[in-house]
């Protein structure tokens, strides 16, 4: 088998899952379980295939696995779909096959696979535990989710569309893979469908996503009717791209290029949840926690990123290294940093565990923007690698948290929150490999130098910020680092160090195997992955490896970007701001008890800077007054239904006229019944024609034959026959 | 007016005479016995045609046979010696009527025919009218079916006769 | 010396009556006298076409004694009906059988 069929039939193994689930194994969790952790497993090792693959092709930049087949019919030519894996799809592979594999498995021990079936649990609503007889006293365990097996097959599907996205060679298949992942989201984060909070969320998630994708599909519309293809590898060329650079449009002085980019990355501002379509994604945290990691760390926030860098050669078209930025890039840049900073202030303030790893997500999206946005390909790339790796294991790592903290609760019979950044502490003894993992992957987060994955990419962000001379960027982006890692820690210190708070953290337990193993897993990419980056002119490690990534993922370019100068400012502010950052955040927590004694409890940083209260006022209110007064009482009951009911009534009266003007008299007396008096009536006049005397009837017939025989011979006498 | 025309006439005005009395006579008896003169008045006239054979045939069946049937029906259905009532029915007029329009129609259709003037030829000498009647009655190739069959005919009439008015003692 | 049209004449003459009384007469069987006049009114026609025509044509001699049989056997049934009307109903006026009527 080519290594191109294998990369075709890379994200179908999840698509069978999610049907052979469906329709024939839901009752039988272990059955489903399997089928999606060995479909998961299965891509991962068609992934991991084509990956050696691609590292041993020669310049696989020019000469990428491709693929592709006539789709569509259009007039002379058809719409052709494919494959297309080139470098920057290898690195993407790779990350997408390891986090989704490693979901899967998470998703296993996360549902409570092999523990009973609880005492209240109904399907639609979490697991509330069960009631167990052991030793002669009851105990509350954690019990097993009722809709266990559709949430594998919800999985599946996603995967699906993830894969579908990453392998494709051109923009329909990836709006398919995208729209699948859409609805696999509002599925996902409405999981739990019997909650009114979970059920919003969903609604709230896809009604955001959809705004940017229409915008994304009239891009997607323009670009074809600009240069009729759809396919990367046409529209990457020199002429397309120059054409497309050079033709105006007239939307605020745009070129088509830059139009088609700007409608293209409102798009990706959706699904990669950037200001000002952000606020889908805390509240996605309804959803169960192996849903958000990969919902926000692993692929559909990733998507949106993998977009707008698939992209990047006609968002980027007629700008060179060191000239000003064209609009498109500005704006991209723009929001791009603002959201770093915006979601970075926000995540400061929050409470819960998921909430913080959110907004640190939104953050984190940003600085891949931002990077973009800046003309940085290389490192918006690395970043978006090493994110996915450290993100997943920060969120799987706080399903295992909330998961031991479950288990104290279920213990002890407190009724706190769980999820509650202020009910934890301490936690660092009861779970240790828990704690281990998310403190590699918070110091990932937070960019701990050296030894984290984090730290190549976020520096070589910063690095390309200051080198290119967008102090604004870099000075944003800056102040973003320090925020990043002084939550980070906060939230480390907070959960893990001190002391117990509550009862339930005093009783929590370490996770099963299910769980702690990804976790490990990722952790190793964690620190491992940030070592295929290390810039050549780094001190002293430079020497020793030269900078892989670099070379690789800058060959999908037509032109390598060229590394750049190594300054040592970037070096030393992101050095600073880190572990800065990390010192500051310890220090200021690890004194503090309660949520009171937090000072950066700030209202507007705890409201999210009341972005979905405006929201609320601005179009919520505004589409339901609409909906309600104006299509549903007046357009729908007044005018159409009135309509109808006049047709009825009409139809009514004139039923009612006929029938008693037309059908009685007439058809029934006239007819019916007339035609039926008039044969009584002669019936019994002619009757007494028959009066039983021959002489009589003999009288008559010759009466009759005279007229007749005189009629005959009058008439043939004229034709002359007589 | 050659002396056979005379006779013809006689003879044709006596039957027809007869006739009317048949038909308008109030005593049935003296209707049966008009029948029997209109019966001689028709033998006479076949005799007159040279059909020898017919006008014999036609004295001793009709009224030898046919003629004292009549009347012994006659006095088997009196009710009493005298006959009461009228003896037409109320149809009278209209009858007359349509039997003189039956007497134009068939005169006009006949006289429309060329042969209607026409006068009989001569009979030859030697022609064996009975010979050729006998030969035709019994010739396979000519009547003997009709002659057979009509036999036929007078058995079932006669089985029919009796049969119907029969009467158990 | 006879034209063929003074027998037809006599003929019609015959037939007419005879019609006259079949559907005058109150009595049945004086109808059937009128029906006798009838077809002897016939049988002269048959003898009048015969002598005027073909006289080696033997066949209307030959109708006319079919005729005669036919005539004989239908007044023997005729009578014969009329008497047993009689005997049942006691009336020999036809005015009075009339069970076929509505």
């Amino acid at each position: 088998m080519t290594t191109e069929n294998l990369i075709w039939l890379i994200p179908l193994p999840p698509l069978l899952a999610f049907f052979l689930i469906i329709l024939f194994t839901n009752r039988n969790k272990a059955l489903s379980h399997s089928i999606a952790v060995g479909s998961a497993l299965l891509s991962w090792l068609g992934s991991m295939i084509v990956f050696i693959q691609a590292l041993r092709v020669h310049e696989l930049g020019s000469h990428p696995f491709a693929s592709s087949i006539d789709w569509i019919p259009t007039a002379d030519t058809w719409l052709k779909i494919g494959i297309l894996v080139d470098p920057f799809t290898t690195v993407t592979l790779f990350f997408v096959a390891w986090t989704v594999l490693m979901i899967f498995l998470y998703s296993v021990g996360y549902h409570n696979f092999g523990q009973p079936k609880g005492d209240h649990d109904v399907p639609g609503l979490p697991p509330h535990g069960a009631t167990v007889d052991e030793h002669g006293h009851k105990h509350h365990v954690p019990s097993i989710e009722p809709m266990y097996s559709r949430f594998f097959a919800f999985i599946g599907l996603f995967a699906f569309g993830m894969y579908t996205l990453v392998v494709s060679d051109n923009l329909l298949t990836l709006f398919v893979g995208w729209e699948i992942m859409g609805l696999c989201s509002y599925l996902l984060i409405g999981f739990w469908y019997a909650k009114e909070s979970a059920r919003d969320a969903a609604i709230k998630a896809f009604m955001t996503t959809r705004v940017g994708d229409v915008f994304m599909l009239l891009g997607i519309a323009f670009l074809y009717s600009a240069t009729g293809t759809l396919s990367y590898r046409e529209i990457f060329t020199e002429e397309v791209l120059h054409t497309l650079a050079t033709v105006p449009t007239g939307v605020f002085g745009l070129t088509a290029a830059g139009l088609i980019g700007l409608l293209l990355f409102i798009g990706a501002v959706g699904k990669s949840a950037q200001f000002p379509l952000h606020v889908w994604l805390p509240d996605a945290m309804e959803g169960p926690t192996p849903v958000s990691a990969m919902i926000h760390a692993a692929t559909m926030v990733s998507a949106g990123v993998y977009m707008v860098i698939r992209m990047f050669p006609l968002i980027s078209a007629g700008w060179l290294e060191g000239q000003p930025l064209n609009p498109t890039m500005t704006v991209i840049a723009f929001i791009g940093a603002f959201t770093a900073l915006f979601a970075a202030t926000i995540a400061v303030a929050q409470n819960d565990i998921k909430r913080v790893l959110a907004y640190s997500t939104i953050s984190q999206l940003g600085y891949m923007m931002a990077a973009l946005g800046i003309g940085a390909y290389v490192a918006a790339s690395f970043h978006l690698v090493t994110h996915a790796f450290f993100k997943a294991l920060l969120f799987l790592g706080s399903g295992s948290v909330i998961h031991g903290m479950e288990h104290g609760v279920l213990h002890t019979g407190e009724h706190v929150d769980p999820q509650n950044m202020f009910n934890m502490g301490g936690l660092r003894k009861k779970m240790p490999i828990t704690f281990w993992t998310f403190l590699i992957g918070g110091f990932a987060l937070s960019g701990f130098p050296l030894i984290t994955a984090g730290f190549w990419s976020k520096d070589e962000i910063l690095a390309d910020a200051f080198g290119h001379g967008q102090l604004p960027v870099f000075i944003t982006l800056a102040l973003a680092a320090f925020l990043t890692a002084f939550y980070t820690m906060r939230q480390i210190t907070l959960t893990f160090l001190g002391e117990p708070r509550t009862k339930s953290a005093e009783h929590a337990q370490e996770t099963k195997w299910t769980m702690t193993t990804p976790l490990v897993i990722l952790s190793i990419f964690a620190i491992g992955y940030g070592w295929v980056g290390i810039p050549e002119q780094f001190p002293l490690l430079g020497a020793i490896s030269s900078n892989w990534f670099h070379e690789f993922v800058g060959s999908t370019l037509a032109e390598i970007p060229e590394a750049l100068e190594f300054s040592i400012i970037p070096l030393l502010t992101s050095l600073l701001v880190a572990l800065g950052g990390l010192f500051f955040g310890w220090l200021a927590y690890r004194g503090i008890h309660t949520a009171e004694q937090d000072r950066l409890q700030i209202g507007v940083l705890k409201n999210k800077w009341y972005i979905d209260e405006i929201y609320n006022f601005l179009f919520i209110k505004p589409s339901i007054w609409f909906a309600e007064k104006f299509t549903y009482l007046f357009l729908d009951k007044g005018v159409i239904d009135g309509i109808l009911h006049t047709f009825g009534r009409v139809t009514g009266t004139v039923g009612h006229a006929l029938r008693n003007y037309i059908d009685k008299p007439v058809i029934n007396e006239f007819f019916g019944d007339g035609s039926a008096h008039a044969t009584q009536w002669f019936g019994r006049n002619l009757r007494p024609i028959q009066t039983g005397r021959i002489q009589q009837y003999m009288v008559l017939t010759l009466f009759f034959l005279f007229l007749v025989g005189g009629a005959l011979l009058f008439f043939f006498r004229q034709i002359g026959l007589l | 007016m050659t002396i056979s025309q005379i006779i013809f006439l006689v003879v044709a005005g006596f039957t027809l005479a007869s006739a009317l009395m048949v038909v308008t006579t109030r005593n049935l008896i003296h209707a049966a016995l008009f029948l029997v003169a209109t019966l001689f008045g028709v033998a006479v006239v076949y005799a007159i045609l040279q059909a020898g054979f017919l006008a014999v045939v036609q004295v001793v069946i009709y009224i030898g046979a046919i003629a004292i049937l009549f009347i012994f029906a006659v006095m088997l259905t009196r009710r009493d010696m005298r006959d009461r009532g009228p003896q037409m029915n109320r149809m009278q007029w209209i009858g007359a009527l349509l039997a003189l329009l039956i007497f134009i129609g068939l005169s006009f259709l006949l006289s429309s025919w060329d042969g209607y003037s026409a006068v009989a030829q001569e009979m030859p000498v030697d022609f064996d009218t009975m010979g050729r009647l006998g030969e035709a009655l019994v010739s396979p190739d000519a009547y003997l079916l009709p002659f057979e069959v009509a036999s036929v005919l007078l058995l079932a009439a006669l089985v029919g006769a009796v049969y119907v008015a029969y009467t158990r003692r | 010396m006879i034209p063929i049209s003074w027998y037809l004449t006599l003929s019609a003459a015959l037939f007419s009556i005879g019609l006259f009384g079949v559907l005058t007469r109150r009595n049945a069987i004086a109808i059937l006298l009128g029906i006798e006049l009838m077809l002897n009114a016939v049988n002269v026609n048959l003898a009048a076409f015969w002598r005027y025509g073909d006289v080696n044509q033997i066949t209307g001699q030959i109708f006319a004694i079919i005729v005669f049989a036919v005539a004989a056997a239908e007044v023997a049934v005729g009578l014969a009906l009329v008497i047993s009307v009689y005997r049942k109903k006691n009336t020999v006026i036809a005015e009075e059988i009339d069970l076929m009527k509505w």
